[in-house]
């Protein structure tokens, strides 16, 4: 089964990359964007069929190691 | 002899350049990035550091300056225009040269010496090499590993492009003697006209024996004496 | 709002303090109060525990310009200018998130530094992990220095040295020990003390976030069980934010609009303008509408205590405002007037329109409780008699064993991540004894070294202190330089506790009585209590860092051997000391026994002697003998200059492996040409030092006579792999 995962840093964080982002795009013109928030894309393939067992799984790697749960949140996305 | 550095918020090597020139008795006057005119010169340097904190991609926000427009005129009527370190990622960015500054290989930062071969002597930048044509200089980077396709490697090779490319001390050039992963070695390339020349080593950090080198001196004195 | 025991707990605070906070103000404080007391009260800021005993330490010598308590100490090195420089600690966030901990380590360093004017020229880092084999350790490790390298490398600011040290009494408190130092015009030096009343206070740098909210309080806390769930939220380095900062500030320092400046640092706009403002003894009220936030609804609570980075609280005279604001615009940082210094002693603070916080200044700065913690005298471990014998184990062995240990192998792995050559003045690079950074466009330079030795502070504090300051003073001689004074950082566990206080107080005693012996005074540091989890505390660890001076280039050494056919001697007396040394620890795995002890007044003549040998010419090299005795720090020289030696040892009444292991204090090693070995004797013998002939250089391999040879090609190998093996994927 394939899983994605998006990790982003939480709300609350600073965000350096988004913000230079954001700074550069009204720069160049773009007005009305009012934020950027840069983030982490993963696209995993998982030896496994069950979709409950794929999310546990999921779970895991986020915290153990795709993200730091102490400045990034994770979304994960089944199949 | 007039040259004129390029200062993007976050450049980190532009008084170190703007010492080398004027060592070598070349005119220098710093330049902003959001200036819109820039002064007469023989000469444009991009300087090494972060520019813009190299977020996004390395040199990518600072090839949207409001100067570069000037720089490609100046290049357009034959300035020349070295681009060193992440000025050699802004000159890939814009399109100045081609090819691609990727991350690398062991996703590392490195700063150590590293042997160059002088692979093109022919250039306003390199002629006084034909003196010594292996060389010592510094590397510091995160993001020096050039990637060109098999085409433009091609391309590059055969109208004689490359105008470093790491070697061992005595100019052996092979995989043990790649720092970062860069295609054929290269670790600085000069655009069909040879006006334009990017690289990753620092120049500028070797221009005197108590820097552990000299090999830097020798661009610097090719600039002055330029043909 | 009530304040209950479980809000005074949470904040730090003892019961007693609380009450002390009620009687000092007169009333209950409101809980944006009870913040700002906990923030100022707390052991990071305050200094409670350790106050009385800092007041023992040598702060002045008569190259002293500022001692401790401004942002970083500063020193005169001639022809108007000075060296501004400081360590710091940033372990319990480092700990949690590695890199950016390590990173907004780097980043609060440098502000200390840049905040007095001067430019940042070097950092350096002093770095203590666990054991390699816990399962934290490697990652800690990466992060840590991925995260030093990223901030340090992206503000253009040359790494030129540290060390990295491991030891399971750091599995669960690392330590990260970030040092800066910077290049001002000594008449040009900007401090945090306000002046004037009805000056502008302007806010400057990045926006105010929910960042690291109580942080200053955490890194006063001992770690329990579940501290990695507790997540504190952990501040985001910006450098590139950080660079713009330090060039907006250099460019307004170049008139006279600031009449003080400070960095917020822990405890944020709180420390900042309570320091400005108690300082000069002026009150300061703040409008905190004005005050730039990066989220909505942030609350004075919140603004008051955040640790967003890359901050800067500045006064400035009259009519600069319009100057200061076009600057800080042009580097694209936010410029904010918050408020203005008044004459009440206060810190005022409004709201929305009304009055949030109002404390007379005096009660978070002098009237802050002081405590005479409680302390436990150490005994000097008893010389157990060794049972092995060690004379089994060949001396080869020995050698190749702590070479290729974690402790004593090469750290290029480690700085070559760092780019140590940037801003084109680093003359000695790390690797060697101390690096060396040339003053820009003079042909004089400092020398920097940073060290530490935790074990010699276990077995025993007071040898452990004075130990260190000899350490760095021994390093800084090595290059050639006239060593001028210290910054240290006192890494201890649970002041609270009898035996951690005890290890302090006899630290803190070590450290003084040899740098006032040297004359190598204390000017900054920090001290970081709390470095324990689960009741187990780290091995008491001061770290020093140390500058020295180098006059003339031309003057500097390095401890690479120069050529064949020249002589090495040992420049001081070796006794043999085997307890706590590399040979017993990483060989035998004995651990016990007392540290080397330090004869301060061989420190100092030996040093001065060795000063003499360099001025007069007459030494091609210089490497201190530091752990892992003779041998150790013979290889190190012949592996630096790629030329070996052939040893043979003078006759004494010692074991081989004694003489070639101990590590007996103040000792030098030295190369020198036969033409001058007959003047360097007499200069050795007039001024009443010992030294031993121990080989001559040659070329390719290191030789013991009748005992062993090796090629330098094999040495090199163990001593420069265990990093990489260690860190392959």
């Amino acid at each position: 089964m394939k899983i994605s995962a998006i990790v982003t840093l939480k709300k609350e964080v600073l965000d350096p990359q988004g913000k230079v982002v954001n700074q550069t795009l009204k720069n160049m013109g773009y007005k009305n964007i009012s934020d950027v928030r840069q983030g982490k894309y993963f696209e995993i393939e998982l030896d496994e069929k069950d979709p409950i067992k794929c999310k546990e799984i999921a779970e895991q790697i986020c915290k153990k190691l795709l993200s730091n749960t102490v400045i990034e949140n994770y979304k994960i996305n089944i199949g | 002899m007039k040259s004129s550095v390029i200062v993007f918020p976050g450049s980190n090597c532009d008084r170190d350049i703007a010492v080398a020139l004027e060592k070598f008795k070349i005119k220098n006057q710093m330049v902003w990035h959001n200036d819109a005119n820039l002064p007469k010169s023989d000469l444009v340097v991009l300087p090494g550091g972060f520019s813009y904190g190299d977020y996004l991609r390395t040199g990518c926000i600072a090839s949207k300056s409001r100067i570069i427009d000037e720089i490609i005129n100046h290049t357009k009527k034959g300035g020349l225009l070295l681009g060193i370190c992440n000025g050699f990622q802004i000159l890939t960015e814009t399109g100045l040269l081609p090819g691609i500054l990727l991350r690398n290989k062991e996703l590392k930062f490195i700063s150590k010496n590293v042997f160059l071969k002088v692979t093109n002597l022919d250039n306003n930048f390199c002629h006084n090499y034909k003196k010594k044509n292996i060389i010592k200089l510094h590397i510091a980077h995160n993001e020096g590993n050039y990637f060109a396709n098999n085409d433009l490697l091609k391309k590059l090779e055969d109208q004689n492009l490359i105008a470093f490319k790491y070697s061992d001390r005595n100019g052996n050039i092979n995989d043990n003697t790649n720092p970062n992963g860069s295609s054929n070695n290269i670790a600085g390339i000069l655009n069909s006209e040879k006006n334009i020349l990017g690289m990753m080593p620092h120049p500028e950090r070797m221009i005197e024996p108590l820097l552990s080198g000299e090999d830097g001196s020798l661009m610097f004195e090719s600039l002055f004496n330029k043909k | 709002m009530n304040i209950s025991n479980n809000l005074i707990e949470s904040h730090g605070l003892k019961k007693d303090e609380y009450k002390k906070i009620v009687n000092l103000i007169g009333r209950k404080p409101n809980l944006l109060e009870l913040g700002i007391f906990s923030a100022m009260w707390n052991e990071h800021c305050s200094y409670k525990s350790s106050k009385k005993f800092l007041k023992k330490l040598a702060v002045k010598n008569k190259n002293v310009i500022q001692g401790p308590g401004e942002n970083a100490g500063v020193i005169d090195i001639g022809d108007d200018d000075a060296i501004v420089f400081k360590i710091e600690s940033h372990n319990h966030p480092s700990f949690i998130e590695p890199y950016q901990g390590a990173a907004t380590g780097v980043g609060g360093i440098l502000r200390d530094i840049f905040t007095m004017g001067a430019r940042p020229i070097a950092t350096l880092n002093s770095l203590h992990f666990g054991s390699p084999e816990h399962p934290k350790t490697k990652n800690l490790l990466n992060g840590v220095v991925s995260g030093i390298g990223g901030y340090g490398n992206c503000i253009g600011i040359p790494n030129v040295g540290g060390e990295i040290k491991f030891n399971s009494s750091f599995n669960e408190n690392i330590l990260v020990n970030a040092m800066a130092v910077g290049l001002i015009n000594k008449n040009k030096i900007f401090y945090s003390k306000a002046k004037g009343i009805n000056k502008s206070v302007i806010y400057v740098g990045s926006k105010t976030g929910r960042d690291g909210i109580h942080g200053a309080s955490m890194a006063s806390a001992e770690f329990g069980e579940n501290a990695e769930e507790k997540k504190p939220t952990v501040q985001v380095g910006d450098p590139f934010t950080e660079k713009l900062l330090l060039e907006a500030c250099l460019e307004l320092m170049k008139d006279d609009s600031i009449i003080s400046i400070q960095d917020m640092g822990a405890a944020g706009l709180t420390s900042s303008s309570v320091e400005m403002a108690s300082k000069g003894k002026i009150g300061i009220e703040i409008d905190l509408d004005k005050v730039p936030c990066r989220e909505k609804k942030m609350t004075p609570y919140e603004m008051m205590l955040s640790e967003s980075q890359e901050r800067m609280l500045l006064i400035i005279n009259n009519g600069k405002e319009k100057t200061a604001e076009k600057i800080f615009r042009k580097w694209n940082l936010d410029f904010s007037i918050i408020g203005k210094t008044t004459n009440t002693n206060n810190l005022v603070l409004n709201f929305k329109g009304s009055q949030v916080a109002n404390l007379p200044l005096s009660s978070l700065s002098t009237d802050v409780p002081l405590y005479d913690r409680k302390w436990k005298k150490n005994t000097l471990p008893k010389k157990q008699k060794f049972l092995e014998n060690l004379e089994k184990i060949k001396i080869l062995d020995c050698l190749k064993k702590i070479l290729s240990s974690p402790n004593n192998s090469e750290k290029k792995w480690v700085w070559q991540q760092y780019d140590h050559t940037v801003m084109g003045d680093t003359v000695q690079k790390p690797g060697g004894d101390s690096a060396v950074v040339r003053i820009h466009g003079k042909n004089k330079g400092v020398a920097l070294t940073v060290d530490s030795s935790s074990h010699y502070c276990k077995a025993f504090p007071l040898y452990g202190g004075k130990q260190v300051v000899c350490e760095a003073w021994r390093n800084l001689i090595s290059v050639g330089a006239k060593p001028i004074a210290i910054t240290n950082c006192l890494n201890f566990g649970n002041p609270e506790k009898e035996t951690v206080m005890g290890q302090f107080v006899e630290c803190v005693d070590g450290i003084s009585q040899a740098c006032t012996y040297l004359d190598f005074p204390v000017v900054s540091g920090n001290v970081s209590f709390y470095n324990e989890t689960n009741n187990k505390s780290i091995e008491p660890t001061p770290t020093i860092g140390g500058v020295g001076l180098i006059n003339d280039l031309k003057n500097m050494i390095s401890q690479n051997i120069k050529g064949t056919e020249n002589y090495i001697l040992v420049i001081g007396k070796t006794a043999g000391h085997l307890y706590q040394s590399e040979l017993y620890r990483e060989v035998i795995g004995f651990k016990n026994g007392p540290p080397p002890e330090i004869n301060l007044f061989n420190e100092k003549n030996n040093g001065m002697v060795i000063q003499k040998l360099i001025s007069k010419k007459i030494v091609k090299s210089v490497h201190d003998i530091s752990s892992g005795g003779i041998l150790v720090a013979l290889t190190e020289m012949c592996l630096a200059g790629n030329i070996g030696v052939k040893i043979k040892t003078p006759n004494n009444n010692m074991t081989l492996h004694e003489y070639m292991f101990a590590e007996d204090q103040s000792r030098y090693l030295i190369e020198i040409n036969e033409e001058n070995h007959e003047n360097v004797s007499k200069i050795l013998k007039e001024n009443s030092v010992h030294f031993d002939i121990i080989g001559k250089t040659q070329k390719e391999k290191i030789e013991l006579s009748n005992n062993f040879s090796i090629s330098l090609n094999d040495l090199k190998m163990l001593f420069s792999s265990w990093f990489y093996n260690y860190n392959k994927v």
